[in-house]
């Protein structure tokens, strides 16, 4: 079947970008302690890309479908890259370890893996998320570790479009109506508390930080809370001083969504766990 | 449905005669009908509706699929199913352009869907039930709407057929991906092949009837292929289509749920059974198992949007006062 | 025809134009909805260079487009039939000339 005669008036491609594909067969193997680094910042994009997920086909509007679409699908992708990688550690897929790690075993933050809510709520995880990992990937380029920089330079510059749609529509519904300011407020002030797990240094990260291959988290609180109370404040809201939860280390000893997330995410590999897809 | 276009421009004006005869000469010719152009308005009436189905079964399409992205068993198949879903949100955006063309807007067009003035294709008002289901949706149902849309590339009405352009080139990895899934599938575990002979069994179906009724039963189609917006009739299509994806069973190693399904040497096509036109039509009048669920997640959705959309629309008046231009560099780069 | 008209807090229609890669026009690709150029400039990128199919986006309100009229019983276009003087291959003479 050909329409090559009528043909559409833009081109398509599929692009050149690092592939997870081209990570598992390059051959660098994750040392251990890198692998757990990975999988933290693979496990952050996962979760966060699992909750975006859900906004396709319920958006406010079908450009919104598409644009979260979008950027749940670049988060997922990240965490394809940086799973894979820690993977070589161990000799596991990247399915593998999402599938078939334990609730005990992830190591995502709170932030992420909190309910979508409203899109207000959304919009707030998409703010305090994307300008920290915009911070995070800006440093990681450097890292030492060659396939962590790779993967931080295809996944920092997706990511300077995910703070752009946060931004966007913070202004919009900050400065739209009484009620999608009222709602952007709540939104702000409910994931305030989570935000400053993503600036805990844990032992691990600390030590590769040491040695050129990691960001040093807490250094990126400054820059990134900087950026975040600028942009509340141009869209007319409060910058939440609530404090943060107790519970930092990521283990998921203090969340709840994560079991839930899991249950629903990891159902039917669980089922079959010898099964190919 | 259509109004004889003779009669109409036998009591139209001097205007209307001659935008009909423009009108005639350049559908014989097989040229385009554009936006501007004079048409008829039984023409514009019933594109807009074929168009704007077509969209909002686009958008109704969403759902079946967009239920498995948090579940889809790997990394890859969760992309790969992301990216399909939200590919049919942009196809029914490019459809809602073309229709809009017409002269009707987005929004009411939308409104006609989530009230239950409009229709939408039948099939997605089936469950999905099983990951399998989304190698079917991919392989029949997507399957079944190329073979309708690669004709309709060709349609008269020239924004129709760009968008259709456009929409068959993005589809084809649709249905790919839809094979392969079931490929994976069929030679996984026992359950796994059990799981995707089943949901062939009950796509099948409904997927032949995706062409619409048998041509003796479908009295707008000679008038749609008369403005060359349809080019084949519904047996035509459905008859290709039966004759494309019996060999691709064939190399999935599943059988099509059809006792009269063989070759017609004489014919040189399959001979296939008579489907359940008592179940199309009931499940078109709203008895399908999900026609409820599909259009109220659709309703709750623009309802759940709609202080968005306001807010959306408050800023930017407020924008348009004070002259702020477009902030066209990323913000924050 | 009250029925086609849209409600208030509707979003404005959109054309976009993109351009495929560097040396080339902008071309038509569709429409779609934005409550501001800003937003629609997002949309676009979204909705139409989901494969890889633009390096530049151009949005423009669609009611600010004036298009000629297709009913001017030819007339707009009429003059430059028939005018194959302006056409290279018009003068035969110099065929075969070298670089002529």
């Amino acid at each position: 079947m050909s329409f090559a005669t009528n043909d559409s008036a833009t081109k398509q491609s599929a692009g050149v970008a690092i592939t997870a594909e081209e990570i598992a067969e390059s051959g660098s193997t994750a040392s251990e302690a890198v692998a757990n680094y990975a999988v933290q910042l693979g496990d952050d994009a996962l979760m966060l890309g699992q909750r975006l997920s859900w906004w396709i086909s319920r958006a406010p509007e079908l450009e919104e479908d598409i644009a979260l679409g979008n950027i749940a699908l670049d988060l997922v992708g990240h965490a394809r890259f940086f799973l894979t990688y820690a993977g070589t550690a161990w000799g596991k897929t990247e399915d593998q370890l999402a599938y078939l790690r334990d609730e005990e075993e992830f190591r995502s933050a709170r932030l992420v893996e909190a309910e979508n809510g409203d899109f207000a709520k959304t919009i707030a995880r998409q703010l305090y998320y994307s300008f920290y990992s915009y911070e995070l990937y800006t440093r990681l380029v450097d890292s030492k570790d060659e396939t962590l920089s790779a993967i931080a330079n295809k996944a920092l510059k997706e990511v300077l479009y995910h703070q752009d749609h946060a931004a966007v529509w913070l202004n919009r519904l900050g400065l739209g109506t009484e009620e999608s300011a009222r709602r952007m407020q709540a939104g702000l002030d409910e994931l305030w508390p989570y935000v400053g797990e993503l600036f805990y240094d844990d032992e691990n990260t600390a030590e590769l930080a040491g040695q050129g291959i990691a960001v040093l988290p807490s250094s990126l609180e400054e820059p990134t809370l900087e950026r975040i109370t600028r942009a509340i404040t141009e869209a007319g809201l409060e910058v939440p001083t609530s404090p943060t939860a107790r519970g930092l280390d990521r283990s998921g000893a203090t969340s709840e969504w994560r079991g839930y997330i899991l249950a629903e995410m990891q159902v039917l590999a669980r089922r079959y766990p010898e099964a190919q897809w | 449905m259509a109004e004889n276009t003779t009669t109409l421009a036998a009591v139209a004006s001097e205007e209307d005669a001659a935008g009909q005869e423009n009108f005639d000469r350049l559908i014989a010719e097989d040229s385009r009908i554009e936006p501007r152009d004079w048409m008829p308005p039984a023409y514009r009436k019933s594109l807009t509706r074929q168009v704007s189905q077509h969209a909002h079964s686009e958008i109704i399409g969403m759902q079946p699929e967009a239920n498995w992205i948090t579940r889809a068993p790997s990394l890859k198949r969760k992309a790969i199913l992301m990216a399909k879903v939200q590919d049919e949100a942009g196809h029914g955006l490019y459809l809602y352009s073309a229709a809009e063309t017409l002269g009707t807007p987005r929004d009411v067009l939308n409104d006609q869907l989530l009230q239950g003035k409009a229709k939408y294709s039948s099939i997605f008002n089936y469950p999905a039930r099983t990951w399998a289901d989304m190698g079917a949706i991919g392989w029949l149902v997507d399957g079944a709407a190329i073979c309708n849309q690669v004709p309709l590339c060709r349609a008269s009405y020239g924004p129709y057929g760009r968008a259709m352009v456009r929409i068959c080139k993005e589809e084809s990895f649709h249905q790919r991906q839809g094979w392969e899934i079931l490929y994976s599938l069929s030679h996984g575990t026992p359950e796994q092949k059990q799981m995707a002979q089943d949901a062939v069994n009950r796509f099948y179906g409904p997927a032949l009837q995706m062409f619409g009724p048998p041509d003796e039963d479908s009295p707008n189609s000679k008038q749609s292929m008369a403005w060359k917006v349809k080019r084949f009739s519904n047996d035509e299509l459905r008859q290709r289509f039966v004759d494309m994806i019996v060999p691709q069973a064939e190399a999935l190693g599943l059988t099509l749920p059809d006792p009269d399904l063989k070759w017609n040497e004489e014919r040189g096509h399959y001979d296939f059974g008579e489907l359940d036109w008592d179940e199309f039509m009931s499940v078109i009048k709203g008895g399908g198992p999900m026609n409820v669920q599909r259009m109220a997640r659709r309703v709750q959705a623009h309802e759940d949007g709609a202080w968005v959309r306001e807010a959306a629309a408050a800023y930017a008046r407020r924008q348009a006062e004070q002259n702020q231009p477009a902030k066209t560099q990323l913000i924050g780069a | 025809m009250t029925e086609n008209t849209s409600t208030s807090n509707a979003w404005p229609l959109w054309e976009v134009f993109v351009r495929a890669s560097r040396g080339l026009s902008h071309v038509h690709a569709g429409s779609l909805h934005a409550p501001d150029a800003t937003m629609a400039l997002r949309n676009a990128r979204d909705l139409y260079t989901r494969r890889n199919e633009g390096t530049s986006v151009w949005v423009v309100p669609a009611e600010a487009i004036a298009a000629s009229d297709p009913d001017s019983k030819g007339g707009f276009f009429e003059s430059a039939q028939g005018k194959s003087y302006r056409h290279a291959t018009y003068y035969q003479q110099s065929e075969g000339v070298p670089h002529l």
